[in-house]
């Protein structure tokens, strides 16, 4: 099998990386490049939890081909804070304690993030709905979807 | 006081007497009484001391005037 | 109840009660965390399982020459691999790979390590097993029937008289209860009997198991793995491998969830063994498709409970009879619920009897107090009738005859004191309660009750140089406990919240601990910390009195500082934590805490549900409103982990009673092992879970913690049961309330004239 070589730009470096034909990005991300933030929940598109955005859009890393992303743009969970500084959803996620096993949190991060990128001042069920793709076990969702409100908020008022 | 299957294995008796300052006393002494209680004990018992339960807790004390109730073991999740 | 009734001291906590955040948060809104997939190791083997595609059947011979002399295959494992082990594992082991049958669906029979996952896959298509296939049997009365194709020919059901004499598929039958129903039943006024089913549901935990497992040609193994108990699971992996404990090092990853579903083996095992076999590290992680045919989930049911009562609400007498199929081997949870079915009711006649059986499914495990919810759905939506049928507010009949301290439980013993009757009159109290209800609009309420562990704990607790406490436990942290766990050391040495940092610590640096499970870790680690705190507290006190030339006893510790007793031992200026740990090395050396200990004391809990659903009745589908959880948490560390406890616990009951089923087909194979056909609830199938966290005090805990991850999902299925009821017009008795289900229930009520 010959590996197929792939450039991509990812959490905004210039980024390449080998890999086969039928590897998913998902495993490229986590296997190829220690990114493993990103999470295999079901490795069918129904939990999220390997949610990333390509080119703007949030997908399912596991119903991405490694080869796809060729000439692309990724985010990962990896890439959200800058430096020491988290990003607002983070720091509600973690005032709000809206993680229990935590396994669930990145995909959340990152479909929440795209979310609010779209959407600023979605309302309850909007966030609802708008994050219907992540599955978590867990908490229930409740504490989510009060740090994704609070987050937006603060975003809103500059905080 | 005997719970669930152990008290069929006693011979249908829900109380039993048995002599005995502590819960590895209170076991052994309810085996020797009743044989077919022993490999059930020996799979493993939780006792219950005035309404505190024990799992493997060979020393606890038993006053005389305790009640002691031997159960079924418990798991979870 | 107030502390002086349980007999703890009224204490006023800092430290205790309040929300600081957690110290493994940042890891994991970062992405930083590792959990069971995220390990790798030099020369790492990708492992995969091949599994019976077979329901039962048995196993003739297996042939993996061709697999093995495929490119990149380094090793090739069966059930011959492993060692003999005693009777308490060989369940474990015959589920970890099959011998001579397959049992169910997704049943290991061999493995292979291959150098990547695509040659991997490639080598389990070329093992060859010769099955000849039997018959199976996947539905729990169906496997009890006469005629059922028996699963093993070495149980005959036991606790039956006369003893059978052939073997089947009930292990046993078990009876529970004291007085006489008979003689209680006679005294009511009104008396309701109701056959009850639920359906297998899985725990469902978004991180499926995953581990890297490595064995050296000198024998000495280490695994990574995501575990509720590695202590339990090195024990466990030494044995089936015929390894000396001590040469096993199980490291506990970053866990996605447990709920009971991470408390035994099935992939571990087989890591080692192929590393062994292989001499490299091996990876193996499951997909979701294995979770869901080969990992634990709970069992499915068949229920009848009646129970009779007089017209001014005292209860007469209850009975149930509960069979639970618990996958292929003995050891379903039905005593479990047979001791729970009643444990909320003070009652002079209660008898339950418990029917254990086998079928060809994969092996039930634990999943969030064993048992209890079925039963209590089961119970509880009698009492429910029976309210309606009386004329009586529901939970007005539960309050009378709920049990108090002192009250005789259903499952023996007397209760200390219990905190059922204040989440009840919480419950009347809230808002919720009275809140007017439209159209197609149903309310349920539902008590329940779960006993909580304590268990084997083992604490380490280190004061460094600089002030700080490295705090290590044994129990790994399946919601928030290291933050938990931090406060309470952090309150009883008397310094900040940020100086503790708490770790899971491996199993060569910790005595053993029992595994994370029956909502013991606040309590019983909890205990532990404190216990060890107070050690520590005990030679920080002890360097100072030698500092200041002084009896130790006549020193105290007070908010972080030694201080002389009293006027009589002296004037000296206190001595901080920190003070005494800087000069620890020359006053004596390191100074650390410890406790080990076998905790009891666990405080049982209760809760009651309060929940609103709307039914459409077009379609059938029931959609929750609005839901409130009232539980006694005896002492809340943490608010907010626990409020998180009674909030999932509610929400995995809402997909237990309205969508969850795990469904074979003719063939005895699983039809939906997918997320996208075993649906759990989604963030908008959901209003948000209001929590009231009741704190009756357990007195067998320093703090007055009880347990709270279990007592959450007792109550669910039985109150949403009572509201999608109530919305519909007509008593759901099956689980779950999937659109059809309730549409049949509909069409009928409405075909006999009842709606």
């Amino acid at each position: 099998m010959t590996a197929i070589a792939v450039a991509a730009t990812i959490n905004g470096e210039a980024t390449s990386f080998l890999c086969e034909a039928e590897e998913t990005l998902l495993d490229a991300l986590r296997d190829r490049l220690g990114l493993t933030g990103a999470k295999e929940g079901c490795g069918t598109g129904d939990c999220g939890a390997c949610s990333v955005v390509l080119d703007g859009r949030l997908v399912c890393s596991c119903l991405v081909l490694g080869a796809e992303a060729e000439g692309r743009e990724v985010e990962t969970i990896e890439g959200m804070a800058l430096g020491d500084h988290l990003h607002p959803l983070q720091q509600k996620f973690l005032d709000h304690a809206a993680l229990q096993c935590g396994v669930c949190t990145p995909g959340f991060l990152v479909a929440a993030k795209a979310l609010l990128d779209q959407n600023p001042s979605p309302t309850e069920e909007e966030v609802r709905f708008g994050l219907a793709g992540n599955l978590c076990r867990c908490t229930g969702y409740d504490k989510i979807v009060r740090a994704v409100m609070d987050a937006a908020e603060s975003m809103r008022d500059g905080r | 006081m005997l719970g669930g299957p152990l008290r069929s294995a006693a011979g249908g008796a829900a109380q039993v007497d048995v002599e005995a300052v502590n819960i590895r006393e209170l076991l052994t002494g309810l085996g020797d009484a009743h044989p077919k209680l022993k490999p059930i004990i020996d799979k493993g018992v939780a006792v219950s001391i005035d309404g505190q339960i024990y799992r493997d807790a060979w020393f606890q004390p038993i006053s005389p005037d305790s009640e002691v109730h031997v159960l079924m073991p418990l798991a979870g999740g | 109840m107030t502390n002086s009734e349980t007999g703890l001291k009224e204490r006023q906590f800092k430290i205790v009660g309040t929300r600081p955040l957690r110290p493994d948060g940042i890891d994991k809104v970062t992405g930083r965390a590792r959990f069971g997939a995220d390990m790798a190791a030099p020369g790492m083997l990708v492992g995969k399982i091949l599994r019976s595609p077979h329901a039962h059947a048995r196993i003739r011979s297996i042939d993996a020459t061709k697999a093995l002399v495929l490119p990149g295959v380094k090793a090739v494992v069966t059930h011959e691999d492993f060692a003999e082990v005693g009777a308490d594992l060989q369940d474990v082991l015959e589920n970890v790979m099959a011998q001579d049958k397959a049992l169910y669906d997704g049943h290991a029979v061999a493995a292979v390590a291959a150098i990547s996952a695509g040659v991997a896959r490639k080598a389990l298509r070329l093992i060859e097993v010769d099955y000849e296939i039997l018959p199976h049997v996947t539905d729990v009365e169906a496997a009890m029937a006469a005629e059922a194709p028996v699963l093993h020919d070495d149980i005959v059901t036991s606790g039956v008289e006369p003893a059978p004499k052939t073997p089947s598929n009930v292990v046993h039958r078990h009876e529970f209860g004291h007085g006489d129903v008979a003689e209680g039943l006679a005294q009511a006024d009104v008396v309701i009997e109701h056959d009850f089913k639920t359906a297998a549901t899985h725990q469902g935990y978004i991180e499926p198991h995953a581990c890297v497992g490595s064995v050296g040609p000198d024998g000495q193994g280490e695994l990574w793995c995501c575990t509720q108990g590695h202590f339990w699971v090195r024990n466990t992996c030494a044995a089936l491998l015929g390894m000396d404990v001590s040469h096993l090092r199980v490291t506990a990853s970053e866990i996605g969830g447990g709920f009971g579903g991470k408390t035994t083996v099935f992939i571990d095992p087989v890591a080692l063994a192929l590393s062994r076999k292989a001499g490299r590290p091996v990876k193996i992680v499951m997909s979701r498709e294995e979770v869901f045919r080969a990992s634990g989930p709970t069992s499915s049911t068949a229920m009848t409970v009646k129970i009779g009562v007089r017209r001014d609400g005292r209860i007469t007498a209850g009975e149930a009879v509960l069979k639970f199929q618990g996958g292929a081997f003995a050891g379903s949870p039905v005593d479990l619920g047979a001791m729970t079915a009643f444990a909320c009711y003070d009652l002079e006649h209660v008898k339950t009897v418990a029917y254990d059986v086998v079928t060809n499914r994969p092996k039930q495990a634990a999943y969030r107090a064993p048992g209890a919810p079925m039963a209590a759905f089961a119970v509880e939506s009698v009492i429910d009738e029976l309210a309606s049928k009386i004329g009586m507010d529901p939970i007005e009949l539960r309050l009378k005859n709920a049990v108090e301290n002192g009250s005789q439980s259903s499952y023996g013993p007397k209760f200390g004191p219990v905190g059922l009757v204040e989440t009840l009159v919480a419950a009347r109290e809230h808002e919720h309660y009275t809140a007017p209800l439209g159209a197609n609009q149903g309310r349920g309420i539902a008590s329940g009750f779960w006993f909580n562990f304590g268990g084997q704990t083992c604490v380490s607790l280190n004061i460094n140089a600089d002030g700080s406490v490295a705090l290590a436990v044994g129990t790994p942290d399946i919601g928030g406990s290291r933050a938990s766990m931090g406060q309470m050391a952090a309150e009883e040495l008397g310094i900040g919240y940020d100086k503790v940092r708490t770790i899971v610590a491996d199993t060569a640096s910790l005595g053993y601990n029992d595994i994370s499970e029956g909502s013991r870790v606040t309590f019983s680690t909890g205990l532990a910390t404190i216990q060890a705190a107070r050690d520590a507290i005990g030679k920080l006190c002890g360097r100072a009195a030698q500092t200041w030339g002084i009896s130790p006893d006549a020193v105290v510790w007070e908010d972080g500082y030694a201080r002389p007793a009293g006027a009589n031992a002296g004037e000296f200026p206190p001595l901080s934590l920190a003070e005494i740990a800087e000069t620890a090395a020359k006053t004596g050396g390191p100074i650390a805490g410890h406790c080990e200990v076998n905790a009891a004391g666990a405080g049982v809990s209760f809760a009651t549900h309060l929940v609103d659903a709307e039914v459409d009745p077009e379609t059938g589908r029931a959609k929750i409103l609005r839901y409130t959880v009232v539980q006694d948490a005896g002492k809340a560390i943490h608010p907010s982990y626990v409020e998180g406890q009674y909030q999932g616990g509610a929400v995995q009951g809402v997909g237990w009673a309205l969508n969850e089923e795990y469904i074979y087909g003719e063939d005895g194979r699983l039809q939906n092992p997918s997320f996208l056909d075993y649906r759990i609830p989604v963030a908008s199938d959901l209003p948000m879970i209001d929590t009231v966290i009741v704190e009756v005090p357990n007195p067998g805990h320093p703090y007055g913690v009880r347990g709270v991850g279990e007592t959450s999902i007792v109550p669910p299925l039985a109150a949403i049961a009572n509201a999608v009821s109530a919305a519909a017009g007509v008593r759901l008795t099956e689980l779950p309330m999937s659109p059809p289900r309730v549409l049949r229930g509909i069409d009928e009520a409405a075909a006999n004239g009842k709606a």
